[in-house]
């Protein structure tokens, strides 16, 4: 008997354990999505076999759409979950900064008048030119935040208001267009790999971001000066530094998805790449369950919620909603998740379960 | 009798995940009456006080007020009130960044327009007669710890209120401080107004209160007169058995023997740092206990937090065993092998959304370096050593530091710097607010790690824990150094006539 009402017990904790756990929201969130995409049109899971004009085998489907676009989503919320840890609040330039860093690699291959007809160097050297920038960005960002004690989207409001006229201003506002085919590998496919590359190129950013949590302490010190950040200095460290630091690691997330967002088109459009983007990189940081005020953070979970989002975002595209109107359905995700984690309705679930378990106990005794 | 009762709660039950945190409790609380509440931290104290004030919702259990058949339901701090039941509690709960008056009345006019002069005037009439040395316009932060303190019992108390809850009022007030306090509870129990009184000062129990109601483990041990109950037994009570601990540690001093026991192992000359106090010298030898005495806000937090770096150094020189070393930050410190508890604990040293286990390491992780971790099976070995070690009452290391009861915190960051192994630690105030039992073991612990050669600077507000574990006093007055004091020295008369000063220099 004894042991059978354990059981009852561990069985209901077991559920309310999964319940808090910080994955459940992304992954309730997905399969709901899922499942409706399920029932509204099965066929929204069809991926199939093509070949590009170069003859290569490529994949093509929703399914393919939100695997290449939610990888540049994950990069971004790589570092947007590092800054929103340490600094308790969110870095609102990513967009504009992408624009400077794609602009910058196209100045770089294309030349100054920007109708080179071969690469003017290594595309490697462009990409870490731009790294460069787009990681001065960061500095810049970040040394209005943690020396200037500046509220992060107050500073980086400085970077999303001019950003995007810097962008145009490095390549004197001319359209430079990359002409050879291999620039296109980084944000299409590699020739004879039928999976978008930036699915692979995200993938490399979380095995180093894994190892680098892995052997490193940034997970335990960007927490610490989240969570308390008198008492993190009082233990030895340097709070300054280490959200300095944070600005800097998404400075080279952001160089990374420009290169992906140039490498898409060959060319640029100043004030449309990128648009919104940080507001979705953000949201993926909300949806893994992550306090947008700081301290304790689950990475994994971050970068599942960029693909949710991305899930959500096609979705809505195969419902033929009109981009321009995308973000007001957005917006009504946005509310689901605040409300969902919002104090007060945690509670209520919580107190629901105890209910329910109560109940389960009582049935058992009687 | 019965019609005498204002308040009565009833086999009061709550629990959290993993702690049943109060379990069939019975409260009664009379007319005009000062009701002393006491037990060891995690007794249910400031549980009890919280379900009453609606804080945390009770998992079974009735309350009754003023002999009503009806039970009454508190469901926020906001239906308490209603019911003429406020708190103060420990910690201050004001808005630090408004006006005194405006804190004395946030969240209390019903109408959204207020006469400001008129609540202006209201409160300084209140400060007044309160004799509290603050004006209604001053910014809350601008008084001192003590001042904020009495603004929330003046804040209370103008509530007209029928029981007043005075959770650890005095842990940050001086002794003249709690003087007025006391008077001003004196005179409220002739106005009829009844009140709990939670504190961890045996002294204060005997000297204001009518009754003492005991708790522990979360369960009623019994309500008695105070003249009943002498102190010794009020002790047993408490903790649950018989001891004299209180009386074993008194006067034993450390003694470490070893060869070099003589040496100096940390020296200040002339240090001063940004915090506003005067400069300084300072020494500690080896295995030495020494302490920082004086008056709330006579600079002996600033002098310890000087030497660590944790303020920004103007100027002075310090050396660590002999050697000329430069201390900026804490790391500095922490590589010469200082350790630093602060006074605040929960502003500076728990990291609350963090572990047991992250807590403790983190000091000796920092020291280790970032791109060195400790595996999480040595972590787990540091924490399970020191949980055991130290005793720290938690439902795991993976429980956040937050949920622990504050003496069990304190227990977490002392872990902490003793994991680092300091050569010279510095507690600032590790006793306070915690329950008599981890007192006395802290108080152990400082003599213990004494003896194998560890220097510590102890500082505390309680003079006879001083006089306790310290061979050597600093006494302080107005953020300077006034005297030093050893040896046939030591005694309460000494340090008070020190601290109070005159022209004997």
């Amino acid at each position: 008997m004894n042991a059978k009402v354990s059981k009852k017990f561990s069985i209901s904790e077991l559920v309310m354990k999964l319940v808090r756990h910080q994955l459940f929201i992304p992954i309730a969130a997905l399969l709901l999505l899922a499942i409706f995409n399920l029932i509204n049109d099965p066929s929204f899971y069809k991926v199939t076999l093509g070949y590009s004009s170069t003859g290569d085998p490529v994949l093509s489907g929703y399914p393919i759409t939100i695997l290449d676009f939610g990888s540049e989503l994950a990069i971004l919320a790589i570092g947007m979950t590092l800054v929103t840890a340490a600094t308790g609040g969110q870095d609102i330039s990513v967009g504009a900064t992408i624009a400077i860093s794609g602009s910058v690699v196209l100045r770089m291959l294309c030349g100054p008048d920007g109708r080179a007809e071969t690469m003017q160097m290594p595309i490697v050297v462009a990409f870490l030119i731009s790294c460069v920038v787009a990681m001065l960005c960061g500095a810049f960002n970040g040394v209005l935040v943690a020396y200037f004690k500046i509220q992060p989207m107050v500073a980086t409001l400085i970077l999303y208001t001019a950003g995007r006229s810097i962008a145009a201003w490095i390549n004197n506002n001319r359209l430079p267009i990359v002409k050879e085919e291999s620039f296109k590998v980084f944000g299409g496919f590699i020739p004879g790999i039928p999976i978008p590359t930036p699915f692979f190129i995200a993938l490399a950013c979380i095995i180093l971001m894994t190892l680098v949590l892995r052997f490193t302490n940034l997970k335990l010190y960007t927490q610490a000066v989240g969570i308390n950040e008198s008492s993190a200095r009082l233990n030895g460290l340097n709070p300054a530094m280490i959200k300095f630091i944070t600005f800097v690691i998404l400075g080279i997330c952001v160089a990374v998805a420009g290169l992906i967002k140039v490498s898409r088109l060959s060319t640029i459009n100043y004030s449309v790449v990128a648009k919104d983007i940080e507001m979705d990189a953000i949201l993926a940081v909300a949806l893994g369950g992550n306090a947008l005020s700081g301290g304790k953070f689950s990475m994994g979970a971050s970068i599942l919620g960029a693909y949710v989002i991305q899930f959500l975002t096609t979705t809505l595209y195969k419902l033929e909603v009109p981009s321009d109107a995308l973000s007001a359905y957005k917006a009504i995700v946005v509310i689901l998740l605040v409300v969902m984690s919002a104090p007060t309705v945690r509670k209520w679930f919580s107190d629901l379960g105890k209910k329910l378990k109560a109940k389960a106990s009582v049935k058992e005794v009687g | 009798m019965k019609d005498n009762i204002v308040l009565e709660m009833k086999n009061i039950h709550k629990s959290f995940p993993g702690v049943r945190a109060l379990q069939g409790v019975d409260f009664k609380l009379c007319k005009g009456e000062v009701h002393a509440l006491m037990g060891e931290n995690g007794a249910g104290k400031s549980t009890l006080i919280k379900v009453l004030t609606g804080v945390y919702e009770k998992d079974d259990g009735e309350i009754y007020l003023e002999g009503n058949e009806k039970a009454v339901v508190i469901r926020s701090p906001q239906d308490a009130q209603n019911l003429g039941i406020s708190t103060v509690y420990q910690e201050i709960t004001l808005c630090p960044n408004l006006s005194v008056a405006e804190n004395m009345y946030i969240g209390r006019t019903s109408s959204m327009l207020r006469d400001w002069k008129k609540m202006n005037a209201d409160a300084e009439k209140i400060l007044k007669s309160l004799d509290i040395p603050a004006t209604a316009t001053q910014e809350l932060s601008s008084c001192s710890i003590a001042v904020q303190q009495m603004v929330a019992i003046a804040r209370a108390v103008d509530m007209e209120c029928k029981v007043l809850i005075l959770d650890e009022p005095t842990s940050s007030l001086d002794e003249q401080e709690v003087e007025k306090l006391f008077k001003l509870m004196r005179d409220l129990k002739k106005r009829g107004v009844s009140i709990i009184f939670v504190t961890h000062f045996l002294d204060q129990v005997y000297e204001i209160c009518d009754k003492i109601t005991v708790l522990r483990d979360g369960k009623l041990v019994g309500e008695f007169e105070i003249k009943d109950l002498p102190r010794v037994q009020l002790v047993a009570k408490m903790l649950g058995k018989e001891m004299d601990d209180m009386s074993d540690i008194r006067g034993e001093h450390a003694v470490y023997a070893g060869e070099d026991a003589g040496l100096s192992v940390f020296e200040a000359e002339g240090l001063v740092s940004d915090a506003g106090i005067k400069p300084f010298d300072f020494h500690i030898k080896k295995g030495e206990v020494n302490g920082f005495t004086g008056l709330l806000g006579s600079g002996r937090s600033e002098c310890v937090r000087a030497i660590f770096g944790a303020d920004r150094v103007l100027g002075g020189t310090a050396k660590k065993g002999g050697k000329t070393v430069k201390i900026t930050k804490p790391l500095d410190a922490m590589k010469q092998g200082i350790g630093y508890l602060p006074e605040d604990r929960k502003r500076d040293g728990i990291v609350g959304d963090l572990s047991v286990r992250e807590n403790i390491i983190l000091a000796l992780q920092v020291l280790k370096g970032f791109f060195r971790p400790f595996s999480k099976a040595e972590a787990n070995k540091f924490a399970e050593e020191y949980i055991k070690l130290l005793d720290i009452k938690t439902a795991s290391a993976d429980t956040p530091i937050k949920s622990l009861s504050g003496g069990n915190q304190q227990k977490v960051i002392l872990a902490r710097w003793l994991l680092t192994h300091p050569e010279y630690l510095i507690l600032d105030e590790p006793t306070r607010g915690i329950d008599v039992g981890t007192k006395v073991d802290i108080q152990k612990l400082v003599l213990k790690l004494a003896s194998e050669g560890v220097s510590v600077t102890f500082i505390s507000s309680e003079t006879d824990e001083m006089l306790r574990t310290c061979s050597r006093l600093v006494v302080m007055r107005d953020r300077k150094v006034v005297g030093e004091l050893s040896g046939d020295e030591l005694t309460q008369s000494m340090i008070m006539s020190t601290i109070a000063g005159g022209d004997k220099e």
